[in-house]
């Protein structure tokens, strides 16, 4: 009895953590992201990356996608939760793992250094549809879109070839085929 | 063309729209248009609360008591920030409130113009949504939409915040027709099947138990009319909350009492042992469950909530049932009578032996006290005031402590929206207010705060409310002098360090009744006790109740933090704590 000196309940068992992908509709209105981003503060729930903007101009829907990772019962509340603000229209969720949807998130990198290094940073992008943005005779600027972990390698075999910056989107997702998630 | 508005008539023309007839408020000068429109609104009637965190609890006082939403009307910066208290409260226990606030002008937004401050930001995790009007085309539905919102589904509150500017500016008005049944964003998302499914577990369970919370309130009268009806067809046991208190007559042979962190041993060890438990309108809180991992381990649980994210948040439950209260049942009820007409006789035999064992749990009689001639017990002194106030359809508000405990245990509700307290905040100083909102919904009736000297001291200030729209309420407090359930925390689990729980300078209370121009009565012995009850529920002003009690006594039974509900402890009788003598108090 005097062990637990709290008020509180001890916690309880924690599930398997699992990562996500939400996709949120919402109504493209001043606070909206705050509210959506707020509830994940206010309760606890992770995000990982973050994509917004306004797909439907004339509606004035923006879409927002959202990585998150919890165990089942938090990603099922992070649902539920968000499906009762007043500006969401629907909540999608995709497990990373599901073959049905595509991610792709998309990242600029800035290599600065010789003809050598640079033509070895691009190589390296490569099988990434990679665009040089820029090019000077000292540096060059890379788009490559690709999914996380992908970014994440590419990153660190750029590191000696001259990276010097690094600017990246959060994910965005789509399902494949036909159908369209409603 | 039509008539055009300025923005502070189309705030009261949308009142009026819906039917509100009291607005609880504070002036100021983000808000000075509205105030200014109000003498030609004969229909509303003001109430000026003294903080505007006591103007949010009268509201929500008003709105528990009526069913209604309440309304507030504060000004911008310091009168919105003194509201989050009381829209935090709303927000945890599911009141109505519709909160306007003033803001500053457009154009002065964001360069932190006097008295100005984020309210929308502020007030986002506290309200089920809110709106910054910054175009008056926009008033008029966004208000409408703010009770809509308040109102449907699971209510809460809401906030509208009004720049000064917009205050001014003139737009059309169209008149609003109030639906009946407003289709809010949550509907009923539950079929026969799931109706059919719960009979079928009902048909099955030899251990069966309904859990009933504030959501059986909030659903309407005919909600708590329901759950009468089927508690008797079916002859189960029921609990309720603290919210839920008053949805099933306090003194029925099947109702169990409150369960949770100081519920009745034969409630948390009816939920303990059960095979069957059926929540309904209830959150799996915190105080209720004890430790999850070890809750109620044997039973089948069913979950019958208007809100789908209350499912599986604390709990995971084995059938959801989503959609408001009192039409669940309804049907629940409906189908019994088609299917099974005899549910009643042929399941007494089958949970006959579960209530033999309820009937050895409820033996052990764990409200009982040890009573004295030399002091007023706590309990005792509700006991009494709830024999001599049980006639009179009484209203109990309270404020948050260890009286607020006793007041659940001894005070016998028979109807819903009776009782009002702040389970979900916990918020002290909340009844004195609340007692003021109650009372202007009721004005004929016996208005009772149950409080302690501690809590009703943070809202102190609105006797004078009371006292300035002659509002009765009754200020019963449990003087100890220390923030008892603190104090109780700290016997029990911190070696009795009775580090700042005790309150060495209190006011004369009744002087202090005196000085607000109300009347004052103390009671320090239990033979004077009676009489001094009956002159104050006989005063027809505002009264200041200064019960003396023992100062060491302790709220029992009570589940300690992190235990499953099967090891409770149990009164004085169980365990031998040692009391603290008179003197020195102030030292530990």
């Amino acid at each position: 009895m005097s062990k637990s000196k709290s008020a509180y309940s001890t916690p309880g068992k924690v599930g398997k953590f699992d990562t996500h992908i939400i996709v949120v509709w919402v109504d493209n209105e001043a606070g909206v992201l705050a509210r959506v981003v707020g509830l994940f503060s206010g309760r606890g729930y992770n995000i990982e990356s973050l994509a917004v903007a306004e797909i439907d101009q004339k509606l004035s829907i923006s879409r927002i996608t959202i990585v998150t990772t919890g165990t089942p019962q938090v990603i099922e509340q992070i649902k539920l939760q968000l499906k009762k603000l007043v500006p969401v229209h629907k909540v999608a969720d995709f497990k990373r793992e599901d073959k049905k949807v595509i991610f792709k998130e998309m990242a600029l990198f800035k290599v600065v250094g010789n003809n050598l290094k640079r033509d070895k940073a691009i190589k390296a992008c490569k099988k990434y549809k990679a665009v040089i943005l820029d090019k000077t005779n000292k540096s060059c600027v890379i788009q490559i879109t690709a999914l996380r972990r992908e970014i994440d390698l590419t990153v660190k075999n750029l590191k000696k070839y001259g990276l010097v910056s690094v600017s990246r989107t959060g994910a965005v997702a789509m399902t494949r085929g036909s159908e369209i998630f409603k | 063309m039509s008539k055009l508005y300025s923005g502070a008539e189309i705030v009261f023309k949308c009142l009026e729209d819906q039917e509100v007839e009291f607005i609880f408020g504070y002036p100021g000068g983000a808000v000075l248009p509205i105030y200014d429109e109000l003498k030609n609104h004969n229909s509303i009637k003001h109430i000026l609360a003294r903080h505007e965190q006591g103007a949010g609890h009268a509201a929500e006082g008003y709105a528990r008591s009526s069913g209604k939403p309440g309304v507030l009307l504060v000004t911008s910066g310091p009168g919105a920030t003194n509201a989050v208290t009381a829209l935090t409260d709303a927000y945890m226990d599911s009141i109505p409130l519709v909160c306007i606030s003033g803001q500053v002008p457009t154009h002065l937004i964001g360069t932190d113009a006097f008295q100005e401050c984020d309210t929308t930001g502020i007030t986002r995790p506290c309200t089920k949504h809110n709106w910054l009007v910054k175009d008056i085309k926009n008033l008029e539905k966004t208000i409408h939409k703010a009770f809509e919102v308040a109102t449907t589904g699971r209510p809460g509150p809401v906030l509208v915040d009004i720049p000064k500017d917009v205050q001014f500016q003139k737009a059309s008005y169209t008149k609003f027709k109030k639906q009946k049944k407003p289709n809010g964003k949550v509907h009923n998302l539950f079929s026969q099947k799931d109706i059919d499914q719960l009979i079928n577990l009902m048909s099955k369970s030899s251990k069966p138990i309904f859990y009933t919370g504030g959501g059986v309130i909030n659903s309407g009268p005919k909600a708590s009319e329901l759950l009468r009806e089927i508690v008797n067809i079916t002859g189960f046991p029921i609990t309720t909350t603290l919210q839920g208190l008053g949805s099933y007559p306090g003194e029925d042979n099947h109702f169990l009492g409150m369960l949770g962190m100081h519920g009745s041993y034969e409630a948390n060890n009816a939920m303990h042992d059960c095979d069957l438990m059926i929540n309904i309108g209830a959150r799996f809180d915190d105080r209720i469950t004890g430790k999850i991992d070890e809750f109620s381990p044997k039973s089948k649980k069913v979950h019958i909530d208007i809100d789908p994210s209350s499912i599986n948040k604390n709990v995971k439950v084995d059938l959801p049932i989503i959609g408001d209260v009192a039409e669940v049942i309804s049907s629940t009820i409906r189908t019994i009578k088609k299917v099974r007409p005899n549910f009643a006789k042929s399941n007494n035999q089958k949970i006959s032996s579960w209530w033999e064992k309820i009937q050895k749990w409820r033996a052990v009689k764990s409200f009982d006290f040890i009573n004295s001639t030399e002091t007023i017990k706590p309990q005792y002194a509700v006991q009494r005031l709830y024999e001599l106030t049980k006639n009179k359809d009484t209203y109990v508000t309270t404020e948050v402590g260890q009286h607020q405990m006793w007041a659940a245990q001894h005070y016998k509700f028979n109807k819903p929206n009776r009782w009002m307290t702040s389970g979900g905040l916990g918020t002290m100083g909340y009844g004195l207010p609340a007692a003021i909102g109650v009372q202007i919904a009721h004005p004929k009736k016996l208005v009772v705060d149950i409080a302690g000297e501690a809590s009703v001291l943070m809202t102190m200030q609105e006797m004078s409310t009371a006292v300035q729209y002659s509002l009765p309420i009754k200020i019963f407090i449990l003087n100890n002098e220390y923030m008892g359930m603190v104090r109780q925390w700290q016997e029990l689990l911190h070696d009795k360090n009775y580090s700042e729980s005790y309150t060495a300078a209190l006011p004369d209370f009744v002087k202090l009744a005196e000085a607000y121009g109300c009347v004052g009565i103390r009671a320090e012995k239990p033979e004077e006790l009676d009489d001094k009850i009956i002159e104050m529920i006989n005063t027809d002003r505002p009264v200041i109740f200064d019960c003396l009690v023992d100062k060491q006594e302790n709220c029992f039974p009570m589940i300690p933090s992190g235990k499953p509900h099967n090891e409770m402890l149990l009164g004085p009788n169980d365990q031998k704590a040692k009391k603290i003598t008179g003197k020195g108090k102030t030292l530990v």
